[in-house]
């Protein structure tokens, strides 16, 4: 039942086509780009030998989980209730838990197939490194997923209409992806935004897929950090949820 | 056999608002049975309560013995549902949405048979922003089925369908029941009641005013017939109306419309005979669902509902005695009597 509602999300996902571009497309072209500027392929001695590309790979990463839970989650949810589609699949077996349940599962997926393009282009393109701790960095992205399509889910839930889940789905996408250091790189931050970032969903995913791509364990805090968020947002939108 | 759906004293308020007052009816094993009312009478904030949507403020609700809210699990998956404006992702195809829905049952059934039953065969493929009404109704009753419930509950049914389709869905309702499915049918189409429902309750702000066959119905409000017809020659009113048999004669323009009981036709046109006055253009009327909707449900009704022409006289009083009448309606084949018509005696209520 849960696998097919996934699927059917899936499907519908593709179809819609915006998700595909922001979640696949947009992260690889900002490689390819970055990849092409010299200023970012200089080892530099400030960030331990490491190009600035190496720090732009696990934000990409994080950007592609960003960009479907808040870009996304929030539309396709709010519009259902909108349109009465929840109000429709209330009266089948299927329960809020699986609906949301299916759009954490479409979030993985798109995450599953887009990371793996990003690290093999950047890999084979311009030399960037695989994840040395693939164990981390697997369960880094899993625990981030879950915290980011939980917030998106908590703002679908709380948003009273369509518009207004884009508009809140938006503003939290561009605040993220600056804690998560898309602008200015987190290494490059002041010592207490650094520690702000950290604290944040994203900023926290981009700290651990960084550790576990340079071979350090991803540090716990950073993992209890994320699992508190999907914890925390998953009740309140399971409770918030409103079929319509 | 257990009542398939049991309601008692339902109650159901939006804050000063009371939707439903008091509603309780009973549904048996494998008939169909309508809740026939006025908008705002209170018949889908019924329903929803019946499949779980809206929890009552009072009052009982038995759906195959369990409770709709509390035995959710169990109860979704033997009633299947159609909603007045339930719907699916614009991108979602016909076939997908099938296979998605009857994932969700124990026992689904072939979707492949509903699409051919219901005419959606050359459609599947179809995404349902694509869809013309019809479709999307046929679609809608499908998943209502997908699941074999045992009890289907089907709001609105044929709104805006074309006379074509709400006729081929009246045969599919047919056809469903003759496989065992009870059905529930909310409507304000008194021709889909009269022609689908073994029984039905007509609700009126929030309460029920009866609950029979649509024919007992009919009888219990009028047991009459009314005749039309334009003479050759004038007459004196007293020739008719001194008949036993005749309870009432007015005058539309140059049109007779008498109305009495028994065999009133026969009285009518012997006596017309013997004076050498022909009746032209003769019609005999007899009363329908709608007659005794309207006057169960009073003057309010047919302005609410605004079916089958019967907003024409609405703020008139129904008896025919007391009113002037309205120039004659467009004299044809189909004209029903319509007690929103103030010439015609509609009046006797059952209470």
């Amino acid at each position: 039942m849960l696998g097919r509602l996934a699927l059917a999300e899936l499907t519908l996902f593709v179809r819609e086509k915006a998700g595909p571009v922001l979640a696949v497309w947009m992260p690889m072209m900002l490689l390819v780009v970055f990849g092409n500027i010299p200023f970012y392929n200089r080892p530099r001695q400030n960030l331990g030998g490491s190009t600035l590309l190496d720090l732009y790979v696990p934000i990409l990463a994080a950007f592609v989980l960003a960009t479907v839970s808040f870009n996304v989650v929030p539309q396709v949810l709010a519009g259902y209730r909108e349109k009465g589609v929840l109000r429709r699949l209330r009266t089948t077996p299927v329960g809020p838990a699986r609906v949301l349940a299916a759009q954490l599962l479409v979030n993985l997926a798109t995450a599953a197939v887009s990371v793996i393009a990003l690290l093999v282009v950047a890999r084979l393109a311009f030399g960037v490194w695989m994840p040395r701790r693939l164990g981390g960095y697997v369960l880094a992205l899993v625990l981030a997923a879950l915290a980011l399509t939980a917030i998106g889910l908590f703002v679908a839930a709380a948003s009273p209409n369509g518009r207004i889940a884009s508009a809140v789905g938006a503003t939290l996408f561009y605040v993220m992806m600056f804690f998560a250091g898309l602008f200015l790189p987190i290494a490059a931050m002041p010592a207490l935004l650094r520690h702000v970032c950290r604290a944040t969903p994203l900023g926290a995913a981009v700290q651990a897929l960084t550790d576990a791509t340079e071979g350090h364990g991803p540090h716990p805090l950073q993992l209890v950090t994320l699992a508190c968020y999907a914890v925390v947002f998953g009740v309140a939108a399971v409770r918030l949820f409103r079929w319509e | 056999m257990p009542a398939v759906i049991e309601v008692r004293h339902l109650h159901k308020s939006y804050g000063a608002t009371v939707a439903v007052d008091d509603v309780s009816f009973t549904v048996e094993q494998g008939e169909i049975f309508g809740i026939l009312g006025p908008n705002g009478a209170g018949k889908t904030t019924t329903v929803e309560c019946v499949v779980g949507l809206r929890d009552p403020d009072r009052g009982e609700i038995r759906v195959l013995g369990l409770d709709p809210r509390r035995d959710r699990a169990e109860v979704t998956q033997r009633l299947g549902v159609q909603l007045q404006d339930g719907q699916l992702p614009d991108r979602m195809k016909v076939g997908e949405a099938l296979r998605l829905y009857g994932s969700f049952y124990r026992k689904p059934a072939d979707p492949e048979v509903l699409m051919d039953v219901l005419g959606l065969a050359g459609r599947r493929g179809t995404p349902y922003a694509k869809l013309s009404g019809g479709q999307k109704q046929r679609l809608s009753i499908a998943l209502a089925l997908i699941g074999s419930p045992e009890v289907a509950v089907l709001d609105e049914l044929t709104t805006g369908l074309d006379p074509q389709a709400r006729r081929d869905t009246w045969d599919l309702i047919q056809d469903i029941r003759s496989r065992g499915v009870t059905i529930l049918l909310v409507t304000h189409f008194m021709e889909e009641a009269e022609r689908l429902c073994d029984r039905v309750a007509v609700i009126d702000r929030g309460r029920v005013v009866a609950v029979d066959s649509p024919t007992a119905l009919t009888e219990r409000v009028q047991d009459g017939q009314r005749i039309r017809f334009r003479p050759s020659v004038p007459f004196e009113d007293a020739l008719l109306t001194g008949l036993p048999e005749v309870t009432g004669l007015t005058r539309q323009g140059d049109l007779v419309v008498v109305t009495g009981t028994g065999n009133t036709l026969h009285a009518i046109t012997s006596v017309l005979a013997r004076n050498d006055i022909v009746a032209e253009h003769l019609r005999v009327d007899r009363p329908s669902l709608e007659d005794a909707f309207v006057a169960l449900t009073g003057d309010r009704a047919a302005t609410a509902t605004g079916a089958a022409g019967a907003a024409v006289g609405a703020n008139q009083p129904t008896s025919r005695r007391s009113t002037p009448c309205h120039p004659p309606p467009r004299p044809g084949p189909y004209h029903r009597p319509s007690p929103a018509d103030p010439c015609w005696d509609g009046s006797r209520s059952p209470n």
